[in-house]
């Protein structure tokens, strides 16, 4: 029950590259990845940017066993779980206890908006095979298929929070003697739904977004996947390999104070994190950087602001929304970000927050503004927020 | 550790919310959907908050507030739920919007509550409830995921007093769509005749079902969860009942231990059919009975198979409606739910006398 459990592997695609390597790179760089929008058709084309995926479903289907015909989603969850996986050099699974928790928030909607032209007009019309695959479960069930880990499978859906609950999730089912090796993240692809929902909310900025700056004006939406392999004490010592990390702490909060909009003082967020730190057995103190939930909307930035401020006195480690860089990938922004945060701890990585100007004026700290290698970090903290007010932080420990 | 559900709470096709006779007067409908008996929401839900719920919302906020009610408990120590589909009234609002108004002037209502964790997100909210609060929104296997994780957070210690739920709705669209896609009879039937004719095809349902789980015994509480189990795509019936000798197994029984059999029967003649071959061979001594005449199929209804089990066995009785069968025994202090959906995914609850 008390066993702690490691970071094996790591595997993630998101508009700044389709693999680890390509994604340091970009940090490096500190190059973002929003453009115009290309792959979606709809009437924001020009209006606000995207952090898309610079693959085609095509491109994508063509470093898969899948068809073109897959959702988006699902094509990204198959590359960047194989990625973690294949990097996590278990060689035998089969024997072990396997397990895929995987997150997404509108399953394979950008499939259903297709059969929903034809069905709108006339119900009988539509391709099923366009709408077969609707619900969220049905893109961890295919990955889950493709990587041959069907000992156990779930898929968790709490809006922004998502993967990051797949991860601890996952975590607890190893930690509970459930499973072995469990690969948990998240995706999700760019559709018009969320585009759409996102712009009736006004909260989506027109330029790239600013998190942390006084002046931000809100969000970029992204897509992408990421995932982490989590093992037991047992596999993690049976591997020839040192690991990445530990997942130290974890905590799951609720803001409960508004479906969408968070607390001004942050609760939700505060509960979290502190609870998170609680769990691991650490101290503010102890944080080396934190990977920010920082969406760039007013209201997110200051009541996780707010709440960081709370929770660390006066002394603040470094830290930075890595969404500047991917947009907002919502439900598999936590699955991102845990491996960001991975891989801050392996090669002592501080990601710069762009575009960053202007100090908020509630806030006593600023967010890091350049890359930085070589840092000693130790403990990563990574947030997630949602809405429905569910609030996740994550710790990740040097071992 | 043992776990125990203290109070539970259902909205469905039938006669069970709130303080109801127990299934002694069945509600027949004809057709191939189910709805469900609604409530009236005003004693649960403000009413100026009531107006911008979908029903899913409605029926999971109401049902979960009933639960906690049966048990005199404020404030649950954790909330989580599951759904296969989601809120799919807003989702399909939104979903039409933007086809039909060509991406302009849509309803961010409609949006804001699409999200598969509106249910919980609103319990949490109606209760100011900070704690865990989590969603699964896994297929056949949603509620079984939300229960396996209240049972790990009892046996971590980090909280008691947790409120578990399955919540599906059934809208207009769901319901053509899945038509099309052959899960449902063909022609209208009564739903207290689905086991009498063998053809294709289920009939459609919806429901909520919630519970409170604990790990403190005590004399109130309606039944012990020994245990849960879930298998994915399983070979064939052999490899079926493997499954169900090696869950028993582990809960250190035979199969002549249980007392009654609770089936995922669906009426559907390649659904029903392993089934037929389990009364034969492993639960040939068995009571056997079904619920899916009484709520119809939906991802979630083992959530609704569970409330019958815990209320058999605080009450000791077998209401006739869901008895298939002769009474094989008097006792009814062991009972296994196995559900599957579509075959895909299976599940094993078992549940027993404090």
């Amino acid at each position: 029950m008390s066993s702690s459990v490691y970071v094996a592997g790591v595997g993630v695609i998101t508009a700044i590259g389709n693999n680890v390597a390509e994604n340091l790179a970009s940090f490096e760089r500190e190059q973002a990845g929003m453009a115009e929008i290309t792959l979606i058709n709809t009437k924001l084309h020009g209006i606000v940017p995207v952090a898309e995926v610079k693959m085609t479903n095509e491109e994508l289907a063509a470093l898969t066993s899948f068809s073109s015909q897959q959702s988006r989603t699902t094509l990204l969850s198959l590359i960047a779980a194989k990625e973690a996986l294949n990097n996590a050099q278990i060689e035998n699974l089969s024997n072990l206890r396997t397990g895929f928790v995987s997150a997404n928030t509108v399953g394979g909607m950008d499939k259903s908006e297709d059969f929903f032209v034809e069905f709108t007009k006339d119900n009988s019309k539509g391709k099923l095979r366009n709408v077969f695959d609707h619900e969220c479960g049905s893109m961890t069930e295919a990955v889950a298929d493709q990587l041959g880990l069907t000992d156990y499978m779930t898929t968790i859906s709490t809006a922004c929070s998502s993967s990051a609950n797949a991860i601890s999730y996952g975590a607890r089912l190893i930690k509970n003697d459930i499973l072995d090796v469990v690969v948990a993240g998240g995706t999700d692809s760019l559709t018009k739904f969320t585009l759409n929902g996102f712009n009736t909310l006004m909260i989506l900025d027109k330029e790239f977004c600013k998190p942390f700056d006084e002046n931000r004006e809100g969000l970029n939406l992204g897509e992408g996947a990421g995932y982490v392999v989590l093992v037991s004490d047992k596999v993690a010592k049976a591997l020839n390999k040192k690991m990445y990390c530990e997942l130290s702490g974890y905590n799951n909060s609720n803001d409960a104070y508004h479906q969408t909009a968070s607390s001004p003082e942050g609760t939700g967020c505060y509960l979290a994190m502190s609870r998170a730190l609680d769990k691991s057995g650490l101290v503010p103190g102890d944080i080396d950087y934190i990977n920010l939930h920082g969406t760039g909307t007013p209201n997110n930035d200051s009541a996780e602001g707010t709440a960081i401020m709370r929770l660390f006195g006066e002394n603040y480690p470094d830290m930075s929304s890595t969404k500047s860089f991917t947009g907002h990938t919502l439900g598999a922004s936590g699955g991102i970000e845990a491996v960001f945060s991975a891989l801050a701890i392996k090669h002592g990585l501080i990601y710069p927050n762009l575009r960053f100007k202007t100090p908020m004026h509630e806030l006593p700290f600023v967010p890091a503004k350049h890359f930085l290698k070589d840092q000693p970090v130790k403990h990563v903290m990574s947030n997630s927020f949602g809405f429905g007010g569910n609030c996740t932080s994550l710790i990740f420990s040097a071992i | 550790m043992n776990i125990y559900i203290r109070s539970s709470a259902t909205i469905s096709a039938q006669k069970t919310f709130g303080d109801v006779p127990f299934l002694t007067d069945p509600v027949e409908y004809e057709g191939m959907r189910l709805k469900t008996i609604e409530p009236d929401y005003k004693n649960y839900i403000d009413p100026k908050l009531m107006r911008r719920m979908s029903h899913v919302i409605k029926m999971g906020v109401a049902t979960a507030q009933e639960c906690l009610n049966q048990a005199s408990v404020d404030m649950p120590g954790a909330i989580i739920t599951g759904t296969a589909f989601g809120c799919m009234e807003d989702t399909v609002t939104f979903l039409t919007r933007i086809v039909e108004l060509d991406e302009e002037m849509l309803p961010p209502t409609a949006f804001i509550q699409s999200t598969h964790n509106t249910v919980a997100a609103q319990i949490a909210l109606m209760l100011k409830c900070h704690q865990y609060n989590n969603t699964f929104v896994h297929k056949g296997i949603s509620f079984e995921s939300a229960l396996l994780d209240g049972i790990m957070l009892l046996k971590e210690g980090e909280a008691d007093n947790i409120l578990v739920g399955g919540t599906e709705e059934m809208v207009d669209v769901s319901f053509t769509v899945l038509t099309r896609l052959g899960l449902y009879k063909r022609w209208p039937l009564s739903n207290l005749d689905l086991f009498k004719t063998q053809s294709k095809g289920t009939i459609g349902g919806e429901g909520a079902a919630f519970f409170l789980l604990t790990d403190k015994p005590s004399a109130d509480n309606l039944a012990e969860l020994v245990a849960i189990k879930t298998f994915y795509r399983p070979k064939d019936d052999q490899d079926i009942q493997l499954n169900i000798n090696k869950f028993l197994v582990a809960n250190s029984l035979k199969a002549e231990d249980i007392d009654l059999v609770i089936t995922g029967k669906n009426g559907d003649t390649k659904n029903d059919a392993v089934y037929d071959v389990l009364s034969d061979s492993l639960f040939a001594n068995a009571t056997l009975a079904n619920y899916k005449h009484l709520c119809g199929e939906y991802p979630t209804s083992v959530s609704f198979a569970l409330w019958i089990a815990s209320n058999i066995i605080k009450k000791g009785v077998v209401p006739a409606i869901v008895a298939d069968g002769e009474m094989k025994n008097q006792s009814l202090k062991k009972i296994l739910i196995y559900n599957h959906y579509q075959n895909i995914y299976h599940s094993l609850m078992l549940v027993t006398a404090c």
